[in-house]
């Protein structure tokens, strides 16, 4: 992604509720399915492992991770925990759906975080799109990979 | 922001020690992001206190590399190291790494084994009760009706909520462990009445009689209804106490599905009306002969080769009268050398089959009776595992994915036979 396309002015800004503050930005991963933590991510690359999971085998390191919501497994916060650790954790997150799983895991990840969307981030944000996540501001500023046209 | 009490500020501010210090910093860090506005006291915590993997201690090699460090760092997720006193809140140990005593036949190295021994006397010597099961409710843990716990382990979450009545989220290792030592958790979701209303109908259109079917529509239903609270009505045959949990586990595993309603069984649910807290509201789904087969399908599309090398019971951990069945199927029997039957159980339960004789038994088949831990949480299959079968919906979901092997689901009787035979022959009647 050359520089002159994060100069321009983002193609589109949406607010959210701070989960965790801080900033970072990076290219997005989208997925329209939840996320299993334990059992369906391997820590250590930060790759989906889960079965029939449309991400499988895709690692979200480094990535603003744009996800609906975590399911499955109280392991959830320990393993996005260990993908800190492991220097494989998300850019930053947005979720939709609001859960203790979801809440814990990215308080420990210590990531910039938001939810509770004006605009449902999944509608907004492809992979691959610039993504600013600002989690004490409470906004995402999205420039399309491909403009709209 | 989250309001905090006389006393949660007197723990924020020092008084009961850096530990506890740290816990409410951790709490109020997460309630603030879940928008929770104040804590619930809890007596009743269950976690993996500390618990790690040699990688784990040696990440926190230069803070110690020991349970302290481990404790202070990841669990308390501080930046410091503190002393970790005994434990405030009723406290136990969620499964754990290995079998105390079969840790060998299980894979495990001298090192690791080395390692457990050491976690597991700091976890006694920390004030917490090493029930080491996933099933707490029968090894020594049985919340009421509407006492505020922090759990983890899903499939007991949403035993707890739905079976009992009691009011628990699904917690975290960070969450329960500061918890343990604070005695508090945030006052959000399942510890609120009016979160624990019915979201969904789902109507039961085939009859659900044992715990096979009874994890099908577990599997079923969370797919459905993803992390939502489902009301399920319709043929449900008698409840029990494992039907219950092998659908909880089930829902829990393939949606979120965190509590449930069956209406004229679960407490919370004497009506349809008293479950939603009012109408029907949300969707309403069907669980028929064609969602049936699609489930069953589903769950076996990670099997091909009917040649298992393994057959894994006990996810959730088996309770006695489980224990008791696959003991009377496999009396007599013998596991076939190309295969291995291992079931897990708690250390309570075990205590009850060996004085039962079906550990006896199961032994004299050329099965194990293990306890602490399963295949999943412990990565442990019998070498060269390439296909298992299961009677859990849960672990089928699961083991295949972690490792990488075909996976099988039926009932209990298909699991024996295969174990007796090495040949899956289960089929959807």
């Amino acid at each position: 992604m050359s520089s002159d396309v994060i100069e321009r002015e983002p193609d589109i800004i949406i607010t959210g509720r701070r989960v965790v503050g801080g900033a970072a930005e990076g290219e997005a991963l989208v997925t329209r399915e939840t996320i299993s933590g334990w059992g369906g991510v391997n820590a250590m690359t930060g790759t989906v492992i889960e079965n029939r999971h449309e991400l499988k085998g895709v690692s979200f390191a480094n990535k603003v991770l744009v996800f609906p919501g975590a399911k499955g497994s109280s392991g959830w916060s320990g393993v996005f925990h260990m993908t800190r650790l492991a220097g494989t954790a998300p850019l930053a997150m947005l979720f939709n759906t609001m859960t203790t799983k979801a809440a814990l895991g990215a308080v420990v990840t210590r990531v910039p975080t938001l939810t509770d969307f004006d605009r449902d981030p999944l509608e907004c944000i492809e992979t691959g799109d610039r993504v600013r996540v600002d989690g004490d501001a409470g906004t995402v500023k999205i420039w399309k990979a491909i403009a709209a046209g | 922001m989250v309001r905090l009490t006389d006393a949660e500020q007197a723990m924020c501010d020092g008084t009961q020690g850096p530990a506890v210090a740290k816990a409410m910093d951790l709490l109020i860090r997460y309630a603030e992001a879940l928008g929770a506005e104040s804590f619930v006291e809890t007596n009743n915590v269950a976690g993996v206190p500390g618990s790690s993997t040699p990688w784990l201690k040696q990440y926190y090699a230069e803070q110690g590399g020991d349970y302290r460090a481990v404790f202070s760092h990841f669990d308390l997720d501080s930046d410091e190291t503190v002393d970790v006193p005994r434990m405030n809140a009723f406290s136990c140990h969620l499964q754990g790494g290995m079998d105390p005593n079969l840790w060998r036949e299980q894979g495990m190295s001298e090192e690791a084994h080395d390692n457990f021994v050491s976690d597991e006397k700091d976890v006694a010597t920390h004030g917490i009760q090493v029930l080491k099961t996933c099933t707490p409710y029968i090894a020594g843990n049985v919340p009421v009706m509407g006492e505020h716990c922090a759990w983890m382990e899903s499939s007991a979450v949403v035993f707890c909520n739905s079976v009992i009545g009691g009011r628990t989220n699904c917690e975290g290792r960070e969450s329960t462990s500061a918890a343990m030592l604070a005695k508090r958790i945030p006052d959000w979701g399942f510890h609120r009445t009016e979160f624990r209303r019915g979201q969904h109908s789902a109507q039961v259109q085939v009859p659900v009689g044992d715990v096979f079917e009874w994890g099908l529509l577990g599997y079923w239903t969370g797919g459905t209804v993803d992390d939502t609270i489902p009301v399920l009505e319709g043929q449900l045959g008698a409840p029990s106490l494992i039907r219950h949990k092998h659908f909880g586990a089930a829902a829990a595993s393939s949606g979120g599905v965190e509590m449930y309603h069956m209406v004229g069984i679960t407490p919370e649910a004497p009506s349809a009306e008293a479950a939603f807290g009012g109408a029907r509201r949300g969707e309403r789904f069907v669980y028929d002969a064609a969602a049936r087969k699609r489930t069953w399908e589903s769950l076996n599309s990670v099997g091909s080769s009917r040649d298992v090398d393994f057959i894994m019971l006990g996810c959730p951990h088996y309770s006695i009268e489980q224990i008791a069945e696959a003991a009377y199927l496999i009396e007599g029997r013998k596991v076939h050398a190309n295969t291995q039957l291992w079931v897990f159980t708690s250390r309570a339960v075990k205590a009850t089959a060996d004085a039962c004789g079906h550990t006896k038994v199961l032994q004299d088949a050329g099965a194990y009776l293990m306890t602490d831990t399963c295949s999943a949480i412990s990565q442990a299959v019998p070498k060269g595992t390439k296909v298992a079968g299961f009677d859990s919906a849960k672990q089928t979901h699961y083991l295949p994915a972690i490792m990488g092997i075909e996976g099988w689901y039926g009932t209990l009787s298909e699991c024996i036979d295969a174990a007796c035979t090495s040949r899956w022959e289960g089929r959807l009647s």
